[in-house]
């Protein structure tokens, strides 16, 4: 699992970047995107995640924590999406508007000449 | 615990409620908006006083607040020491003014320009006060997306423009903030900084690697937004394109990372850190050093006005960071000192820009520039010019813009000054203590003193541009409640200059205190919930 995790990680953040360097507004966003993605996804392994071990601990009894995954880094990545998210639309409606205004998608806003 | 224990929180509290509230009020009532955003702002300021006084006791240790009344390291803390009150305010300073310039139009030019301010200062104020790293990065976000909405305040494509360029940027940097965190929790299991401070020292090799490389992916996310040379190259394209009162408290952004920087290079790779004492120094040294020069240059190239300051964001961090570079005691207390004194600078210097411009076409600096360059072609006819007056409005604005000229070049006798001296008297403290001086300390004061050469060039040929030889002699239309928060920020820096003696007497506090991380450490760990019974009952 953990080479089709990182296999996925690097594909994620390898393809976000390439189009985070392209010229057209509309790709800065996918990539952006996909950046966030593989992010979300990097912060979940590193609380080094096993297959079949829950994160929550049950009621009664001592408990013993190797059986169990850990909690935090889920919980982490519950506010990265969140707030991923929240900036991602603004960064959408600043692009619509920057569409709007100058006419163009270009990142600086004119065609290269 | 007392009731004034609780004033810790206020800072965040206050402004995340008056930004709701000021939401759900109409548009159309923007008096009533502006007057509950003053009294708040005016509010805030009287509690980060109060702070600053709580944390400026002799032998003083952080105050530890517990949120939810959980330990740390299982909860997340805030604590308050001298670094982080005197942090708290400087930003409730520079709002009070820059929401007073705003006042007289900008607030009108666009929407819910009070709620994001409010946000913005709630983002501030949770940055310098958590101990948390996580809860650090959702602070940086909230600041962050208060200060999307605040570079685009009063539209025009100039701002769109960088305003997309600088969402970008700080996109990508919250990627890298999230990857440089989860690798420090990966290597270490903690997130909270006092719990990580005390378990570096004993870290497995293999884990420290892994520590080292996240606290250096996260360092670049905050040096993207302290702009270190080639970070920031977005920075001064941005603050140019900011509504004057926006780029006027944006100027304690750029510090925030400065801040954390600071911060998290002495409590984590301090003397206390094991095999990873002075991790990062040489790079920050360096890289300061770079950027020193840098904005020098591009202080002496800007043509127009709030370029020109928006290098010197440049020049004042690099500054910082080759200050925090040399981990030394007493160049850092002048670091401190030079960092609220050009903080206040170039939060003048936003606000004044705006009010000296404000007449002119702009398109006349750059045509003043180049005729300068290549000569002026047609000398313009001697007029009369026994019994000119000049008037008064452009006296005040010329007695600010001298204060200005003399604060960004360090001149005495004002306290940008102090600052410089403070810095290179200590750098050459160093030097005496091991019998020679290294070269990056020659290095660092000749930058310091050729950044000071270059301001003051740039800032004459300016000021002769604009006093007195203007292409079009119009005098602005400047309002009051305009030109008083200038003089507010330009008294502060007074103020600075005559108690310079206390000033820098907290500066060497906060500088002594941040070099034993252990108290805060200890302090941090050492706070017990407070029992169940008795705290019900505040």
């Amino acid at each position: 699992m953990a080479l089709v995790l990182s296999l996925a990680i690097g594909v994620l953040i390898g393809s976000g970047v390439w189009l985070l360097l392209r010229p057209r507004t509309y790709q800065v966003i996918i990539g952006l995107s996909l950046i966030s993605y593989g992010v979300n996804l990097f912060i979940f392994s590193m609380g080094r995640p096993r297959v079949g071990a829950p994160p929550l601990l049950g009621s009664g009894g001592p408990v013993d924590p190797a059986a169990y995954t850990d909690p935090i880094p889920q919980a982490l990545v519950l506010t990265a999406i969140v707030i991923g998210f929240a900036t991602t639309a603004l960064f959408l409606v600043v692009l619509l508007v920057s569409r709007g205004l100058t006419g163009s998608d270009h990142v600086d806003g004119r065609e290269p000449r | 615990m007392m009731w004034s224990h609780h004033l810790l929180i206020a800072p965040i509290l206050l402004p995340l409620v008056t930004g709701a509230l000021l939401l759900l009020l109409d548009e159309r009532r923007h008096v009533l908006k502006s007057l509950i955003n003053l009294a708040a702002t005016f509010a805030l300021a009287v509690i980060a006083m109060r702070l600053l006084a709580f944390a400026d006791v002799a032998n003083a240790v952080p105050s530890v607040y517990l949120l939810g009344n959980w330990a740390a390291p299982f909860g997340i803390v805030l604590v308050l020491d001298r670094l982080s009150a005197m942090m708290l305010t400087l930003t409730a300073m520079l709002a009070l003014a820059s929401l007073v310039f705003a006042l007289a139009r900008w607030h009108r030019s666009g929407p819910h320009f009070h709620s994001l301010f409010q946000l913005l200062l709630m983002g501030l104020n949770g940055a310098f006060l958590t101990g948390d790293l996580f809860n650090l990065f959702v602070f940086f976000e909230v600041l962050l997306a208060a200060s999307y909405g605040l570079v685009l305040h009063g539209s025009g494509i100039a701002r769109v423009r960088a305003g997309m360029h600088y969402i970008a940027i700080n996109l990508a940097g919250a990627a890298l903030f999230l990857i440089g965190v989860s690798l420090i929790y990966g290597a270490t299991g903690t997130l909270n900084m006092a719990d990580l401070a005390a378990r570096i020292a004993t870290l497995a090799d293999g884990d420290r690697a892994l520590l080292e490389g996240g606290a250096a992916i996260l360092g670049i996310a905050f040096l993207i937004k302290a702009g270190m040379w080639p970070l920031g190259l977005w920075l001064p394209a941005t603050y140019t394109a900011a509504a004057a009162p926006v780029a006027a408290i944006f100027a304690i952004l750029s510090k925030v990372g400065i801040y954390v920087i600071l911060r998290l290079s002495l409590l984590l790779f301090g003397a206390d850190a094991g095999a990873s004492n002075g991790f990062g120094e040489s790079w920050l040294l360096y890289g300061g050093l770079a950027t020193m020069a840098f904005g020098a240059f591009g202080v002496l190239a800007s043509q127009a006005m709030g370029r020109l300051n928006g290098f010197y964001i440049l020049v004042s961090s690099g500054t910082l960071l080759a200050a925090i570079g040399t981990a030394d005691v007493g160049v850092i207390s002048g670091a401190l000192f030079y960092m609220v004194s050009s903080t206040l600078t170039i939060s003048v210097f936003f606000l004044l820009v705006e009010l000296v411009e404000r007449a002119q076409d702009p398109a006349a600096d750059v045509l003043a520039v180049t005729r300068e360059a290549y000569g002026d072609e047609d000398e313009e006819e001697e007029e009369d010019e026994v019994g000119v007056a000049i008037p008064a409005t452009l006296a005040i604005l010329g007695l600010c813009f001298t204060g200005c000229s003399l604060l960004l070049a360090g001149m005495p006798p004002l306290s940008g000054f102090i600052g410089k001296f403070a810095l290179l008297n200590a750098l050459f403290g160093i030097g005496e203590q091991m019998n020679s001086i290294p070269a990056t300390t020659w290095l660092f004061a000749a930058l310091l003193i050729f950044s000071g050469l270059s301001a003051m060039i740039a800032m004459m040929r300016a000021g002769i541009r604009t006093f007195w030889a203007p292409v079009e002699g119009v005098v602005p239309r400047v309002m009051l409640i305009e030109i008083v928060p200038v003089g507010f920020l330009l008294l502060l820096c007074v103020a600075m200059t005559v108690g310079g003696g206390p000033v820098m007497r907290y500066m060497d506090a906060t500088a002594h205190a941040l070099h034993a991380p252990s108290d805060y450490v200890h302090t941090v760990l050492g706070t017990r919930p407070v029992p169940r019974d008795k705290a019900g009952g505040h």
